[in-house]
């Protein structure tokens, strides 16, 4: 017995002793702001970091290859404490969140049915997952499981729903899922986005070249969530009110429910939850990342211009707009008449982008005012040049310089600007575009006794909106339509008297599918008007490269139709720090285009200044339809009738500038919005009980 | 020689710690859902095993058996070992920091490895020598490390197939054991 007692203490005392001694013999250093730290981290393990749980991340803060702010689980005044600990400022880091993208759940078609396979990781691992959507989401939730801040949940719809409140941006969800579905981004992130090839998308979300979420935007308005739905547009649009009223709104063309029936009237509804907030009396906050200390200078205050700004403020840099009109606007100021877009509604649009701490110089002209070289020299890391096309076209005709003939943009620019304008009683005006159609209802307003449009095509050749075409119709505008003109008859005094044209006849199609007209031989007429307008379209002033005394400027490639040359997937030019986007880069073109391409260059100068490679989008669609998404049939339609635009009379709008076109009321907005399927790339909710995936 | 070849070839495969003695189940299941760990885990039962077989035949022929306490085996073996690994971990932290960060998170998990304690065991029951206690270590812990790696690659694959639900996880884990094991009686009678 004896000997068993002393043997187990002598063991035990060997072991403690050779253990004590062992410990200061092979004792390591270890920082004690490390423990320090660590106890001040949020202690997850959840590797959001990136580093293998808190201890790991508490000495990479210590050792100053992160900063205080690296636990993105951290409370506010945990991240406090620990910039005590290391004696640094907290510096203010983006949260990130995670955001689910595809909403289809249950309702996508299955491909096959296997029971038994409770993970989406193995049901990804037989051809993709058992739905017909191959980017879809899987539905067996290996998201909810990876999250340990219980911040996901199954919806009833069948795809998982994140809570904003609990989630913590960790990113386990992310590394579940095999499908990409479930994204963990930052603000700046997520407006940084562009349509990619297998991306969950809607026909009409494809088409939009702002790339705005339309099947979101509406949804959310359909559950009156009017402030969500104007926050979802500002995402990728900053202009809604004015995109509300003059985008020509090409998604609608590509509405699943136009197979059907009529298309939803999408741009309405952008347009009643934009009048929504105006009319609200307050603006809806629009949040921006931290300061990055970067400085951007936009030449251009359109809408190009207007978009990038936009949009690289609320990623985080400082942004200077410069532009050579009185007022920010550009071509949707001073080309877009009253009665479509009035002033005041443009003036509260672009007062809330400069309210997020844009500064804007108006009435200083690139290359004249200031140049390359003062812009580099007052410190801006990159340019953005948005700077239009303004320059009509001439018509190319004998007399065109005799007193009564205006070119179309000039004109429109001039009216809108307040100057005095000589008028006559009758007015020719040459082009099919939309600034042809500006051009004779503003005449019209201003009391002219008759206007005509001359085209050289028809009516169906027509490149303006249909309804301007309609609503000129409407108010008694005169088309000639199939006439080339071919001079401009003057009288002794040089005054505009008559506008001498070739009838045409359709021949032959040319390269752009339309027939081309061919004049025939000694069919001169002559119309009687002591105006003329030519609204041919325009090109952009490429005058400032040569008004600029900067050497560096003579590296700046022009193409041959005075547009400035870019990577069409960059919009960098032949400079690596000017980026350029908007009717200046793609010649004249929609508002809407301009605002993507304002986008598209932000995310490239935000690449440029963070010094990585300037690389296009991988896969980007810009603009490209998905094929498979691209139906020929819907099933599951019932027509209904498109909500009609209100507008006021005829009889009321001659006489004034008046806004024409009024907005839909709260009900039909909402009935209209009903009438989305909320698409997505395959699945949408069709009207009827249609089987289609349940 | 041939004798340790022949003990070495009997205790990796006909006596399989893991499949034929069923001793240290609790880390063969814990962490076998990853080839990663599985092989970490593998890894750092080898290194300890060998020490601890070392050590622990060393007590008991000079200790025990010298002072006639044989029945304070158990006991001594376990104050042993768990002195043992956290020696072993604070060395290596100190010396080898390359092998620490491998095995770090391993080590104090093999503190109560019922499959280090048993192997301790059988070498005093089967009254190896020195040379045959250090081969039957190694052999039983690469035994081990096999059957662990075996049986991780098994179940990377089960996640895909059809499992009916009261019998998924840690249940058919413990049924693919089963039939791992019945593989492994092909070996008997081998040696």
């Amino acid at each position: 017995m004896i000997p068993a007692i002393l043997l187990m203490l002598g063991i035990g005392a060997t072991c403690g002793i050779v253990l004590s001694l062992s410990s200061k013999i092979f004792y390591v250093y270890e920082d004690p702001r490390i423990a320090q730290v660590e106890n001040n981290l949020a202690g997850a393990n959840c590797g959001g970091c990136g580093y293998a749980g808190c201890s790991a991340a508490a000495e990479a803060i210590v050792a100053g290859k992160e900063p205080p702010s690296l636990c993105i689980v951290n409370s506010k005044d945990g991240t406090e404490a620990v910039s005590i600990i290391m004696g640094v400022d907290a510096g203010a880091a983006e949260a990130p969140l995670s955001y689910n993208l595809c909403e289809g759940g249950n309702r996508a078609a299955d491909k096959y049915h296997y029971m038994g396979v409770s993970s989406c990781k193995a049901m990804d691992a037989i051809y993709g997952g058992h739905r017909v959507c191959t980017v879809g989401c899987i539905g067996l939730g290996d998201c909810i499981k990876a999250c340990q801040f219980d911040a996901l949940h199954m919806g009833a719809d069948g795809h998982p729903v994140v809570d904003d409140a609990k989630c913590v941006g960790c990113g386990a969800c992310e590394k579940a899922c095999p499908k990409n579905i479930i994204q963990v981004r930052t603000l700046s992130e997520k407006l940084m986005e562009f349509n990619q090839a297998y991306d969950a998308l809607a026909p009409c979300a494809q088409t939009c070249p702002a790339e705005i979420n339309i099947p979101k935007y509406i949804s959310e308005i359909k559950a009156g969530k009017y402030d969500q739905a104007v926050q979802t547009i500002r995402m990728r649009n900053p202009l809604l009110l004015a995109c509300g009223r003059v985008c020509p709104h090409p998604c609608e063309d590509m509405c699943r429910r136009g197979i059907e029936d009529e298309p939803v009237s999408i741009n309405q509804l952008k347009r009643f939850v934009a009048d929504y907030e105006m009319n609200s009396g307050s603006r809806i906050p629009i949040t921006c990342a931290p300061d990055t200390g970067k400085k951007v200078a936009v030449i251009g205050g359109g809408p190009a211009g207007l978009s990038c700004a936009y949009f690289l403020r609320r990623i985080g840099h400082q942004v200077d707009i410069f532009d050579a009109m009185p007022k920010l606007g550009g071509i949707i100021r001073y080309g877009i008449p009253e009665y479509r877009l009035p002033k005041k509604v443009l003036d509260w649009e672009i007062q809330g982008i400069l309210d997020l701490g844009i500064n804007a110089f108006t009435q200083v002209k690139f290359g004249q005012d200031f140049g390359l070289s003062s812009l580099v020299a007052s410190g801006y890391h990159a340019v953005f040049m948005g700077i239009g096309a303004w320059e009509d076209y001439a018509l190319g005709i004998e007399g065109e310089d005799l007193d009564g003939c205006y070119k179309g943009i000039d004109w429109l620019s001039k009216f809108a600007s307040g100057q005095e304008m000589k008028l006559g009683k009758t007015a020719a005006i040459v082009g099919g575009g939309n600034s042809a159609i500006d051009c004779v209802r503003t005449l019209m307003r201003l009391g002219l006794e008759k206007v005509y449009i001359v085209y050289r095509r028809t009516r169906n050749e027509m490149p303006a909106n249909q309804v301007e075409i309609h609503a000129a119709e409407e108010e008694g505008i005169d088309f000639v339509f199939l006439a080339a003109p071919t001079r401009v008859i003057g009288d002794d005094d040089g005054k505009v008297k008559g506008l001498e044209y070739l009838q045409m006849e359709l021949g032959e199609p040319d390269a752009s599918g339309r027939r081309r007209p061919v004049p025939i031989e000694g069919s001169e007429t002559v119309l009687d008007v002591d105006m003329v307008i030519s609204a041919i379209s325009q090109a952009p002033d490429p005058s400032f490269k040569d008004n600029d005394s900067a050497p560096r400027m003579k590296d700046l490639e022009i193409t041959r139709w005075n547009t400035i040359d870019n990577d069409p997937e960059t919009l960098q030019s032949s400079i690596p720090y000017i980026f350029t986007g908007g009717d200046s880069a793609t010649g004249p073109s929609l508002v809407v285009t301009a605002i993507g391409g304002g986008r598209r260059a932000a995310r490239s100068i935000d690449l440029f200044l963070k010094g990585e490679p300037v690389e296009p989008v991988e896969d980007s669609l810009q603009g490209k339809n998905i094929p498979e998404s691209i139906f020929k049939k819907v099933d599951g339609i019932t027509p209904i009738k498109r909500a009609k635009m209100p507008e006021i009379p005829v009889s009321q709008r001659l006489d004034s500038m008046i806004e024409v076109d009024l907005v839909l009321p709260e009900d039909q907005a909402l009935a209209e919005a009903d009438r989305c399927l909320n698409c997505c790339r395959l699945c949408y909710n069709p009207d009827t009980e249609f089987p289609i995936a349940k | 020689m041939g004798d340790l070849f022949v003990l070495s070839i009997s205790c990796i495969f006909i006596n399989n710690i893991l499949l034929a003695q069923f001793l240290g189940n609790c880390p063969f299941l814990g962490t076998s859902k990853k080839m990663e760990t599985a092989v970490g885990m593998g890894m750092a039962v080898i290194f300890v095993l060998v020490m601890a077989g070392m050590i622990t035949w060393i007590v008991d022929v000079y200790l025990l058996k010298a002072l006639d306490v044989e029945f304070l085996r158990t006991v001594s073996f376990i104050l042993v070992i768990a002195a043992l690994v956290q020696f072993v971990e604070m060395f290596l932290k100190k010396s080898i920091p390359g092998l620490y960060a491998g095995l770090g998170i391993f080590l104090p998990l093999i503190t109560t490895n019922c499959a280090v304690m048993g192997v301790c065991l059988i070498n005093i029951k089967e009254e190896y020598s020195f040379i045959e206690a250090l081969v039957s270590s190694f052999s039983y812990a690469a035994g081990f490390g096999l059957a662990l790696i075996l049986f991780a690659g098994v179940r990377e694959r089960v996640i895909l197939a059809r499992v009916p639900k009261p019998l998924q996880d840690t249940s058919i884990g413990l049924m693919t054991a089963g039939l791992i094991a019945l593989t492994f009686t092909v070996f008997r009678g081998m040696v």
